[in-house]
Protein backbone atom coordinates (compact mmCIF):
# COMPACT_ATOMS: atom_id res chain seq x y z
CA UNK A 1 0.00 0.00 0.00
CA UNK A 2 2.58 2.54 0.71
CA UNK A 3 4.27 1.67 -2.12
CA UNK A 4 1.34 2.92 -4.33
CA UNK A 5 1.52 5.81 -2.17
CA UNK A 6 4.91 6.59 -2.83
CA UNK A 7 4.26 5.67 -6.97
CA UNK A 8 1.11 7.65 -6.71
CA UNK A 9 2.75 11.03 -5.63
CA UNK A 10 5.97 10.67 -7.73
CA UNK A 11 3.52 10.51 -11.05
CA UNK A 12 1.90 13.66 -9.16
CA UNK A 13 5.26 15.88 -9.07
CA UNK A 14 6.33 14.84 -12.38
CA UNK A 15 3.00 15.69 -13.86
CA UNK A 16 2.85 18.95 -11.33
CA UNK A 17 7.02 20.15 -12.40
CA UNK A 18 6.38 19.81 -15.97
CA UNK A 19 3.68 21.58 -16.34
CA UNK A 20 5.27 23.96 -13.74
CA UNK A 21 8.32 24.24 -15.90
CA UNK A 22 6.50 24.97 -19.22
CA UNK A 23 4.77 27.49 -17.38
CA UNK A 24 7.38 29.44 -15.95
CA UNK A 25 9.96 29.40 -19.12
CA UNK A 26 6.78 30.16 -21.43
CA UNK A 27 6.41 33.39 -18.73
CA UNK A 28 10.36 34.29 -18.35
CA UNK A 29 10.54 34.03 -22.43
CA UNK A 30 7.60 36.82 -22.54
CA UNK A 31 9.10 39.00 -19.85
CA UNK A 32 12.65 38.55 -22.07
CA UNK A 33 16.49 38.48 -20.62
CA UNK A 34 16.46 39.53 -17.40
CA UNK A 35 19.89 40.71 -17.58
CA UNK A 36 18.70 43.06 -20.30
CA UNK A 37 15.61 44.34 -18.43
CA UNK A 38 17.30 45.18 -15.17
CA UNK A 39 20.09 47.27 -16.49
CA UNK A 40 17.39 49.14 -19.04
CA UNK A 41 14.34 49.61 -16.13
CA UNK A 42 15.82 48.88 -13.02
CA UNK A 43 15.39 45.52 -10.69
CA UNK A 44 12.23 45.92 -8.96
CA UNK A 45 10.44 46.69 -12.61
CA UNK A 46 11.55 43.19 -13.53
CA UNK A 47 10.64 41.40 -10.41
CA UNK A 48 7.16 43.33 -10.55
CA UNK A 49 6.52 42.25 -13.83
CA UNK A 50 7.37 38.62 -13.25
CA UNK A 51 5.41 38.18 -10.39
CA UNK A 52 2.65 40.16 -12.42
CA UNK A 53 2.71 37.18 -15.13
CA UNK A 54 -0.30 35.29 -14.97
CA UNK A 55 1.59 32.13 -16.39
CA UNK A 56 4.40 32.98 -13.87
CA UNK A 57 1.83 32.82 -11.25
CA UNK A 58 0.16 29.31 -12.43
CA UNK A 59 3.45 27.87 -13.22
CA UNK A 60 4.25 28.65 -8.81
CA UNK A 61 0.91 27.03 -8.55
CA UNK A 62 1.92 24.08 -9.75
CA UNK A 63 5.88 23.76 -8.81
CA UNK A 64 3.98 24.07 -5.48
CA UNK A 65 1.85 21.39 -5.81
CA UNK A 66 4.84 19.70 -6.98
CA UNK A 67 6.84 20.25 -3.94
CA UNK A 68 4.25 19.33 -1.09
CA UNK A 69 3.85 15.96 -3.44
CA UNK A 70 7.47 16.04 -3.12
CA UNK A 71 7.57 16.49 0.66
CA UNK A 72 4.65 13.43 1.09
CA UNK A 73 6.77 10.90 -1.42
CA UNK A 74 10.06 11.41 0.54
CA UNK A 75 8.19 10.26 4.19
CA UNK A 76 6.51 7.42 2.63
CA UNK A 77 9.46 6.20 0.15
CA UNK A 78 13.20 6.48 0.06
CA UNK A 79 14.73 9.68 -0.94
CA UNK A 80 16.89 7.21 -3.15
CA UNK A 81 14.23 6.17 -5.13
CA UNK A 82 12.25 8.99 -5.13
CA UNK A 83 14.45 12.15 -6.52
CA UNK A 84 16.07 9.86 -9.00
CA UNK A 85 13.15 8.56 -9.87
CA UNK A 86 10.76 11.38 -10.35
CA UNK A 87 13.58 13.52 -11.52
CA UNK A 88 14.50 11.27 -14.70
CA UNK A 89 10.93 10.75 -15.68
CA UNK A 90 10.69 14.98 -14.89
CA UNK A 91 13.24 14.94 -18.04
CA UNK A 92 12.08 13.07 -20.53
CA UNK A 93 8.21 14.51 -19.93
CA UNK A 94 9.90 18.33 -20.01
CA UNK A 95 11.52 17.74 -23.39
CA UNK A 96 8.20 16.36 -24.58
CA UNK A 97 6.27 19.43 -23.68
CA UNK A 98 8.85 21.82 -24.18
CA UNK A 99 8.42 20.86 -27.92
CA UNK A 100 4.55 20.94 -27.82
CA UNK A 101 3.79 24.10 -25.93
CA UNK A 102 7.15 26.13 -26.23
CA UNK A 103 7.89 25.46 -29.62
CA UNK A 104 11.44 24.36 -28.90
CA UNK A 105 13.60 22.49 -31.29
CA UNK A 106 14.45 19.38 -29.35
CA UNK A 107 16.81 17.87 -32.14
CA UNK A 108 18.90 14.42 -31.65
CA UNK A 109 21.61 16.25 -29.54
CA UNK A 110 18.98 17.22 -27.05
CA UNK A 111 16.64 14.23 -26.79
CA UNK A 112 20.35 12.23 -26.52
CA UNK A 113 21.03 14.74 -23.53
CA UNK A 114 17.94 13.98 -21.94
CA UNK A 115 17.70 10.39 -22.31
CA UNK A 116 21.40 9.86 -21.17
CA UNK A 117 20.62 12.17 -18.53
CA UNK A 118 17.58 10.70 -17.47
CA UNK A 119 19.44 7.11 -17.23
CA UNK A 120 22.23 8.27 -15.49
CA UNK A 121 19.80 9.79 -12.90
CA UNK A 122 18.63 6.15 -12.33
CA UNK A 123 22.18 4.66 -12.34
CA UNK A 124 22.70 6.98 -9.48
CA UNK A 125 19.93 5.45 -7.75
CA UNK A 126 20.69 2.06 -7.90
CA UNK B 1 26.66 32.29 -23.97
CA UNK B 2 29.20 34.76 -21.79
CA UNK B 3 31.18 33.98 -18.61
CA UNK B 4 28.12 35.96 -16.09
CA UNK B 5 25.18 33.46 -17.91
CA UNK B 6 27.86 30.09 -17.20
CA UNK B 7 27.91 31.54 -13.22
CA UNK B 8 23.93 31.72 -13.43
CA UNK B 9 24.11 28.24 -14.62
CA UNK B 10 26.07 27.13 -11.77
CA UNK B 11 24.54 28.74 -9.09
CA UNK B 12 21.25 26.63 -10.54
CA UNK B 13 23.30 23.68 -9.85
CA UNK B 14 24.56 24.66 -6.63
CA UNK B 15 21.71 25.61 -4.60
CA UNK B 16 19.57 22.61 -5.86
CA UNK B 17 21.87 20.30 -4.80
CA UNK B 18 22.20 21.45 -1.55
CA UNK B 19 18.83 22.41 -1.06
CA UNK B 20 17.46 19.06 -1.94
CA UNK B 21 19.87 17.64 0.65
CA UNK B 22 19.00 19.97 3.43
CA UNK B 23 15.26 19.24 2.59
CA UNK B 24 15.89 15.50 2.89
CA UNK B 25 17.97 15.31 5.74
CA UNK B 26 15.21 17.88 7.65
CA UNK B 27 12.33 15.50 6.45
CA UNK B 28 13.78 12.01 7.60
CA UNK B 29 14.18 14.19 11.21
CA UNK B 30 10.08 15.54 10.64
CA UNK B 31 9.03 11.50 10.26
CA UNK B 32 6.60 9.78 8.06
CA UNK B 33 3.69 12.16 6.66
CA UNK B 34 -0.02 11.30 7.02
CA UNK B 35 -3.31 12.69 5.79
CA UNK B 36 -4.67 12.52 9.49
CA UNK B 37 -2.49 15.03 10.52
CA UNK B 38 -2.54 17.93 7.75
CA UNK B 39 -1.17 20.70 10.14
CA UNK B 40 2.36 18.94 10.38
CA UNK B 41 2.59 18.70 6.69
CA UNK B 42 2.51 22.88 7.08
CA UNK B 43 4.60 22.43 10.37
CA UNK B 44 7.04 21.17 8.43
CA UNK B 45 8.72 23.73 6.94
CA UNK B 46 9.13 24.63 10.47
CA UNK B 47 12.29 22.46 10.91
CA UNK B 48 15.37 24.39 10.88
CA UNK B 49 17.10 22.13 7.94
CA UNK B 50 13.85 21.80 6.16
CA UNK B 51 13.92 25.81 6.51
CA UNK B 52 17.41 26.37 5.09
CA UNK B 53 16.66 24.28 2.34
CA UNK B 54 14.13 26.22 1.20
CA UNK B 55 16.06 29.02 1.62
CA UNK B 56 18.41 27.34 -0.86
CA UNK B 57 15.58 26.35 -3.47
CA UNK B 58 14.56 30.11 -3.17
CA UNK B 59 18.48 30.73 -4.43
CA UNK B 60 18.04 28.73 -6.89
CA UNK B 61 14.49 29.55 -7.70
CA UNK B 62 15.62 33.02 -9.00
CA UNK B 63 18.82 31.56 -10.37
CA UNK B 64 16.53 29.34 -12.55
CA UNK B 65 14.07 31.97 -13.70
CA UNK B 66 17.30 34.14 -14.81
CA UNK B 67 18.16 31.36 -16.91
CA UNK B 68 15.13 30.64 -18.45
CA UNK B 69 14.75 34.14 -19.50
CA UNK B 70 17.29 33.63 -22.23
CA UNK B 71 17.37 29.82 -22.43
CA UNK B 72 15.24 27.05 -23.40
CA UNK B 73 13.91 24.60 -20.90
CA UNK B 74 15.67 21.53 -23.04
CA UNK B 75 19.25 23.45 -22.91
CA UNK B 76 18.66 24.49 -18.89
CA UNK B 77 17.39 21.29 -17.30
CA UNK B 78 20.25 19.15 -18.70
CA UNK B 79 22.32 21.61 -18.19
CA UNK B 80 22.37 21.46 -14.66
CA UNK B 81 21.94 18.79 -14.46
CA UNK B 82 25.50 18.04 -13.16
CA UNK B 83 23.66 18.62 -9.64
CA UNK B 84 23.17 15.19 -9.20
CA UNK B 85 26.16 14.43 -9.92
CA UNK B 86 27.58 16.95 -7.15
CA UNK B 87 25.44 15.07 -4.76
CA UNK B 88 27.10 11.66 -5.09
CA UNK B 89 30.26 13.59 -4.40
CA UNK B 90 29.13 15.07 -1.40
CA UNK B 91 27.99 11.40 -0.46
CA UNK B 92 31.31 10.06 -1.21
CA UNK B 93 33.54 13.07 0.45
CA UNK B 94 31.62 14.12 3.32
CA UNK B 95 29.12 11.90 4.47
CA UNK B 96 32.04 8.71 3.51
CA UNK B 97 29.85 7.06 1.78
CA UNK B 98 30.44 4.44 -1.18
CA UNK B 99 29.62 5.43 -4.37
CA UNK B 100 29.26 2.22 -6.32
CA UNK B 101 30.55 1.38 -9.95
CA UNK B 102 26.78 1.82 -11.00
CA UNK B 103 26.52 4.88 -9.83
CA UNK B 104 29.80 5.80 -11.77
CA UNK B 105 28.42 5.16 -14.39
CA UNK B 106 25.44 7.01 -13.86
CA UNK B 107 27.66 10.16 -13.28
CA UNK B 108 30.00 9.71 -16.49
CA UNK B 109 25.79 9.18 -18.45
CA UNK B 110 24.79 12.66 -17.13
CA UNK B 111 27.94 14.19 -17.71
CA UNK B 112 28.01 13.23 -21.59
CA UNK B 113 24.38 14.62 -21.37
CA UNK B 114 25.73 17.92 -20.28
CA UNK B 115 28.56 17.77 -22.38
CA UNK B 116 26.23 17.11 -25.44
CA UNK B 117 23.10 19.99 -24.87
CA UNK B 118 25.88 22.71 -23.54
CA UNK B 119 27.77 22.40 -27.00
CA UNK B 120 24.54 23.03 -28.41
CA UNK B 121 22.73 27.08 -29.03
CA UNK B 122 21.19 27.94 -25.91
CA UNK B 123 17.95 29.09 -27.51
CA UNK B 124 16.31 27.72 -30.48
CA UNK B 125 12.63 28.18 -30.51
CA UNK B 126 10.50 31.39 -31.94
CA UNK B 127 9.59 33.93 -28.88
CA UNK B 128 7.75 35.88 -31.49
CA UNK B 129 4.83 33.51 -31.87
CA UNK B 130 4.55 33.57 -28.22
CA UNK B 131 4.74 37.09 -27.69
CA UNK B 132 1.94 37.11 -30.71
CA UNK B 133 0.03 34.70 -29.23
CA UNK B 134 -0.91 36.47 -25.39
CA UNK B 135 -0.73 40.15 -27.23
CA UNK B 136 1.54 41.92 -24.75
CA UNK B 137 2.50 44.84 -26.28
CA UNK B 138 4.72 45.96 -24.37
CA UNK B 139 6.58 42.95 -23.62
CA UNK B 140 6.57 42.37 -27.34
CA UNK B 141 8.04 45.86 -27.90
CA UNK B 142 11.04 45.01 -25.18
CA UNK B 143 11.51 41.52 -26.92
CA UNK B 144 12.00 42.67 -30.58
CA UNK B 145 14.86 45.35 -29.26
CA UNK B 146 17.77 42.90 -29.39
Amino acid sequence: MKHLYTWSAIALIVLASTAGDVLLSRAMKQIGDVGELRRRSGLLTVVGNILRHPSFLLGVLAMTVAFYSLLFALSWGDVSLVAPASASLTFVATAVAAQIFLHEHVDHRRWLAAVLVAAGVLLLAA
Amino acid sequence: MTFRKYLVLAGVTIFAAMGDSLLAYGMRQVGSLSWHHLPEVILAVFNPWVAVGILLLLGFFASYMAALSWADLTYVLPATSLGYVLLALIAKFWLHEIVSPTRWLGIVLISAGVGFVTQGPALTHRPSALVAEECLPAVASTRAEP
